[in-house]
């Protein structure tokens, strides 16, 4: 077999990994093990491109010639294996979240990197008029990557609260005319109408804004949506990059994640019953939420004390915890398990009931409380909690709010009415434990915490549980 | 309409055509009917994957001269940052999927 065969052979299994691996990831028996086809596959794609890619293939050299600056390619895998690595093992559970968003990032980055060198290229060779079609790649993979990395970042600033939500003041006209600008200047560059990099750089300038702006008045609750519809930005960016190098495996990953990160996006905004056009310009906590927030009359609210109930509690024959991001912050997944096992021990049932978009991320409670041990059976989904409901005694919630609050089942003026919520009043006592009164992440009031069959139980949800399981062990 | 013609009548332009069009209609259809519960690893199995971006990373480094310091340096870096992502990507998945492994042993 020729180089050049083994070359292709390797993406081909590239790519087969890539749909494979894919379709094993969406399946819970599999998925693990389709990481790892992926990952495989990966890794054999990398090593046939450094050892058997060839290029600058002339009539006078049909070979081509082969790739150079091994110390380079080696040094920066080592690099960023082992930081990769040492981050991704690092973090916590409760921030995988952003983790997921800075990688992300990371590869739009890179999409960026390569049109910039690629350009140079273009404008240091003897003839700096190159092809439309070459063009047209170069700058969209960089357009695309760039606002990819930029919205990844700020993103990632705004899970790990680092950045706060701000509405821009004519925001949605300012990012039109950034985009109005990058097609025009584009259009320049691609036409060959210009050389110029001031031009090129300018398009990587208004590319990054555009990313920032972008991102930036999106509420963080809704995140997880963003960051999955960059997500397959960056696919695009990288399929980009297949185009120009006339790569197959990076044709088909870039595309294959481009496109199921599209649906995903769009599954994930079914999830919480909105659209993606929703998402993206009614953000939540803006402006247009205050109103429902601010002048209400609000009722009273009464609290419960941590005796009344552990013994509340511990004289139920069934109770549900509902985790929300509070549990997450708090690291309060083990002590939750523990809460559980001690009621157990007292012949109480106790199962959880998982909104879809509890958390910050679909499925981020199941990550969390599966790191506690806590077993598969007991996590309930939506349908099947919201069926137990009226069988349950006593339901706690801890650090959720928006997925427990009825105005979306009656306030239609509320920004998530039409969300299918956990319906805990069908319980006979609703326990709530909150930090404070505030408003949860998406800034609207929660009516629940104001009716009859709800006590609020204050504090942090982590030392709220170690008291709790203390004086459940009294009982 | 040249560049259009390019893309129907250059074998080379067509082929990849196709296996853009192809891999769309695989994306979606590889995707559809996810628990909720697998969006987040799947997204970030997905991010991981996106990652192969790097190949172009390598041959942009690859091809660099030994005296242009601005490819070098930017191609160096375009590795790393892609090899972040690839590597960084892979091991979160691999880290949240453990949890659903572990539950179903108990079971």
């Amino acid at each position: 077999m020729s180089q050049q065969a083994i070359l292709l052979l390797g993406y081909l299994i590239g790519s087969v990994t890539f749909i494979v691996g894919l379709k094993m990831l969406s399946h819970p028996d599999s998925a693990r093990k389709g990481n790892l086809v992926a990952a495989a596959g990966m890794v054999i794609a990398i090593l046939v491109t450094i050892f058997l890619y060839r290029y600058d293939r002339t009539d006078a050299n049909p070979e081509g010639l082969p790739l150079g600056n091994y110390g380079w390619i080696f040094g920066g895998l080592v690099i960023g294996t082992v930081v990769g690595t040492m981050i991704a093992k690092k973090v916590q559970m409760t921030a995988m979240p952003e983790m997921v968003s800075l990688f992300n990032g990371m590869g739009g980055a890179c999409a960026m990197l390569i049109s910039i060198v690629e350009y140079g290229h273009i404008q240091h060779s003897a003839n700096p008029v190159a092809g439309t079609g070459i063009l047209t790649v170069i700058v969209l993979g960089m357009i695309i990557g760039t606002v990819s990395f930029a919205g990844s970042m700020v993103a990632w600033g705004k899970l790990a609260g680092k950045v706060k939500d701000r509405t821009i003041p004519a925001g949605q006209a300012i990012n039109f005319m950034i985009f109005g600008a990058l097609i025009v200047l584009a259009v320049m560059v691609i036409g060959g109408f210009t050389t110029s990099p001031i031009v090129f750089y300018s398009i990587l300038a208004l590319a990054a804004l555009y990313g920032v702006l972008f991102v930036m008045p999106i509420g963080g609750a809704d995140m997880p949506v963003v960051i999955s519809l960059l997500n397959s930005f960056t696919g695009v960016a990288a399929a980009f990059g297949g185009f120009l190098y006339d790569n197959p495996v990076m044709l088909t990953g870039g595309i294959l994640v481009g496109s199921a990160g599209t649906i995903l996006t769009i599954l994930m905004c079914n999830a919480m019953n909105r659209s993606l056009k929703n998402v993206l310009i009614g953000s939540f906590g803006g402006g247009s939420t205050g109103s429902v927030a601010g002048d209400k009359e609000q009722g009273h609210y009464k609290e419960i004390s941590l005796n009344d109930t552990a013994v509340l509690m511990a004289y139920a024959q069934k109770v549900m915890v509902i985790p929300g991001y509070g549990l997450a912050v708090a690291q309060a997944q083990h002590i939750c398990h523990e809460l559980e096992k001690v009621l157990n021990e007292k012949e109480v049932e106790v199962v959880y009931g998982i909104h879809p978009v509890a958390g910050r991320m679909p499925g981020h409670m199941n990550v969390l409380l599966a790191e506690a041990d806590v077993p598969y059976e007991k996590l309930l989904e939506m349908e099947d909690a919201n069926d137990q409901m009226s069988t349950t005694d006593v339901v706690i919630i801890i650090g959720a709010n928006d997925v427990v609050n009825p105005a979306a089942k009656d306030d239609p003026s509320s920004p998530i009415y039409g969300m299918p919520i956990l319906e805990v009043e069908k319980a006979q006592h609703v326990i709530v434990n909150k930090r404070s009164m505030k408003p949860g992440y998406a800034g609207i009031e929660n009516d629940l915490f104001f009716r009859p069959k709800t006590s609020m139980l204050f504090g942090d949800a982590k030392k709220v549980l170690q008291d709790l399981v203390a004086e459940l062990k009294q009982v | 309409m040249n560049a259009l013609d390019t893309l129907f009548t250059d074998p080379a332009t067509y082929r990849l055509l196709t296996i853009v069009i192809l891999s769309i209609f695989l994306g979606i259809e590889v995707i559809s009917r996810v628990p909720s519960v697998l969006h987040t690893p799947l997204m970030s199995g997905a991010n991981a994957i996106h990652g192969v971006v790097i190949i172009g990373a390598i041959i942009v480094m690859g091809q660099a001269p030994a005296d242009d310091y601005l490819a070098l340096t930017l191609g160096f870096l375009a590795v790393i940052l892609g090899t972040l992502n690839v590597v960084g990507g892979f091991v979160v998945t691999d880290r949240m999927l453990e949890m659903f492994g572990k539950k179903k042993k108990k079971k």
